[in-house]
């Protein structure tokens, strides 16, 4: 149930995060969800799309530096609160979150966080086992 | 204008009993070199088995030319001429790619290190009233530690305060109304900015006078440093190979550096063809140093470019004077008062697995001071996607640089690609920097 998400280096230069985008849309890979973690002079841009590898692959055949991640994708409440239920599960747990980010689903009142964890398999039995929906690849797809 | 002598004698020298004087000592040097594991089959090679083969100053010219990189093939201890009992001090650079150089010194080496610098600095009319503040480094740099010994023995007030810190240098020169400042030129126009921040006004000085050296500049930095601080401004010449400072100095004429030939045999050659050039031509300066006893160096290639001034000088001294360093012949930067080859950045970035194979290494200016930044690209095979482990590897690079080379840089990570391929020679250094 784990998801994969790319993670992409990029240089803090005009029209850098334009090259990506225009890449994938040409591609027709669309974006489902999105951050970028951001140091002076460079950036992570971190997406999480349909089709991965084949993604990663197209990248790096066009000079992106780019990696693959594990990351587990929670469908939550989306309402106050939502986040803090989830977040309880996990520090009573001691799983750590290295980062995280968020979107809202279109057609729902639900929304759907990405996490990296430090074990994610664990995570994932774990909130499982408290009901929290874990997305899988498919989901993430046809969403 | 009143004209001070440390040593009169020697320094007034004429020219017929100064050129006795060299051939005796220069005999003494190569019977000193026989001694050492570098030189002993070199010089029997080019047919000089004892100091009696060199009778005439033809013969000097029979003495192959050393260069730096034969300094390095001797470490550590290729070029010792005594025993380490009689070692007092010894200097290492840090070395290029990994291999530094040393020079030893014995008690006497030092004394007599210490009498060049007391000539030179009486010679810019310092006394025993003057505070002499060193803003220069202390350590294997020889540019704190040479100006010291020099500056005790003419009785000088010295405050040792080594490089840096600028705020608690101007506090000392207000303090302690230091009269003689031994900086480089990057450093004292820096200080100049940091006058207002710190309160202190030129009127709140005594200062007269400065030593600048270990970095090229301009007779226009002179004049603007001298008008700036309201003071005198003497260059200085010298490279740890041959001591340190102290092996060219200007008098209180200000035209030029005189060498002190009683102990430095000077010449200047074409450095493509090795060729001794006339007065008045540029060159490449080679130098013999004539009383260093425990570390024998004879007709160095310093890869300075200067020339040698025609003519007398107006304060009398016999020994010949030298232009500014005009440039190098190899490719060494001289970033804020340090020595850095490129080769000595490519080193360290090499080593590092998450950086590529493309490196560039800029200079700019930041106020009067020197900038280093060097740009890398990262590995994509060694790309986790973890935004800390980037941050790592950079100040890992500035970390291992900052080691090799004493110098902070600024470290850009790249997308590999990124920087300008070059075919044939890369051009991997561009130098922003406005001379001085």
């Amino acid at each position: 149930m784990k998801l994969t998400q790319i993670s992409i280096f990029l240089e803090n230069r005009k029209g850098r995060l334009f090259d990506v985008c225009s890449l994938l849309g040409k591609n027709k890979v669309n974006i489902r969800a999105l951050t970028v973690a951001e140091s002076e002079q460079f950036g992570i841009l971190r997406i999480v799309v349909d089709k991965p590898e084949a993604t990663a692959a197209l990248l790096k055949k066009h000079g992106f530096v780019a990696s693959l991640t594990d990351i587990v994708a929670v469908e939550v409440a989306d309402k106050p609160g939502g986040l803090a239920d989830i977040l309880k599960v996990l520090s009573v747990s001691d799983i750590n979150v290295e980062y995280m980010y968020g979107f809202v689903e279109r057609k729902s009142d639900k929304a759907i966080l990405v996490f990296r964890f430090d074990e994610p398999d664990k995570a994932i039995v774990l909130l499982k086992k408290k009901k929290i929906k874990v997305i899988g690849r498919k989901e993430i797809g046809d969403l | 204008m009143e004209i001070n002598f440390w040593d009169k004698e020697i320094e007034t020298i004429d020219k017929a009993a100064l050129k006795v004087l060299q051939l005796k000592r220069l005999k003494e040097t190569v019977s000193c070199a026989l001694k050492t594991q570098f030189y002993k089959p070199r010089l029997k090679k080019a047919g000089i088995n004892s100091a009696d083969d060199i009778k005439h100053w033809e013969d000097y010219k029979k003495i192959p030319l050393t260069t730096k990189d034969d300094l390095r093939e001797c470490y550590p201890n290729g070029l010792l001429a005594v025993d380490m009992k009689d070692v007092v001090r010894l200097h290492t650079s840090s070395g290029t790619t990994g291999t530094p150089t040393v020079i030893y010194h014995t008690k006497n080496d030092i004394n007599h290190w210490a009498e060049l610098v007391a000539r030179s600095i009486v010679a810019t009319g310092a006394t025993n009233e003057d505070v002499f503040q060193n803003m220069m480094s202390y350590g294997m740099f020889t540019g704190g530690l040479g100006l010291h010994y020099g500056a005790e023995k003419v009785g000088l007030t010295v405050i040792p305060m080594g490089g840096g810190n600028t705020k608690r240098q101007i506090q000392l020169m207000k303090d302690f109304g230091s009269t003689i400042l031994h900086i480089t030129p990057s450093y004292i126009l820096h200080i100049h900015s940091k006058l207002g921040e710190s309160g202190v006004e030129l009127k709140d000085l005594r200062l007269r006078k400065a030593y600048l050296g270990a970095e090229p500049y301009s007779e226009n930095t002179r004049k603007k440093v001298e008008q700036l601080f309201k003071i005198d401004v003497y260059n200085s010449y010298g490279l740890s190979e041959m001591n340190g400072p102290g092996v060219g100095f200007e008098c209180a004429h200000k035209c030029g550096m005189h060498v002190w030939e009683d102990t430095y045999l000077l010449e200047v050659i074409d450095p493509k063809t090795g060729e001794s050039l006339g007065e008045d031509k540029e060159g490449e300066i080679v130098l013999t140093n004539l009383t260093r006893r425990a570390t024998p160096l004879l007709r160095y290639r310093t890869r300075d470019i200067a020339a040698i001034h025609k003519g007398l000088c107006g304060c009398k001294r016999t020994h010949r004077r030298i232009s500014r360093i005009l440039g190098r012949t190899d490719d060494m930067l001289i970033i804020n008062g340090v020595n850095v080859y490129p080769s000595q950045i490519e080193e360290v970035i090499m080593r590092i697995p998450q950086v590529g194979t493309n490196y560039q290494i800029y200079l700019e200016k930041e106020g009067t001071l020197d900038k280093l930044v060097v740009k890398v690209e990262i590995y994509s095979k060694m790309f986790s996607g973890n935004l800390a482990e980037i941050d790592a590897l950079k100040s890992r690079i500035v970390e291992e640089l900052r080691a090799s080379i004493i110098i902070h840089p600024a470290v850009e990570l790249h997308e590999p690609g990124s920087l300008p391929v070059f075919e044939g020679k890369a051009k991997r250094v561009v130098d922003n920097r406005v001379k001085l």
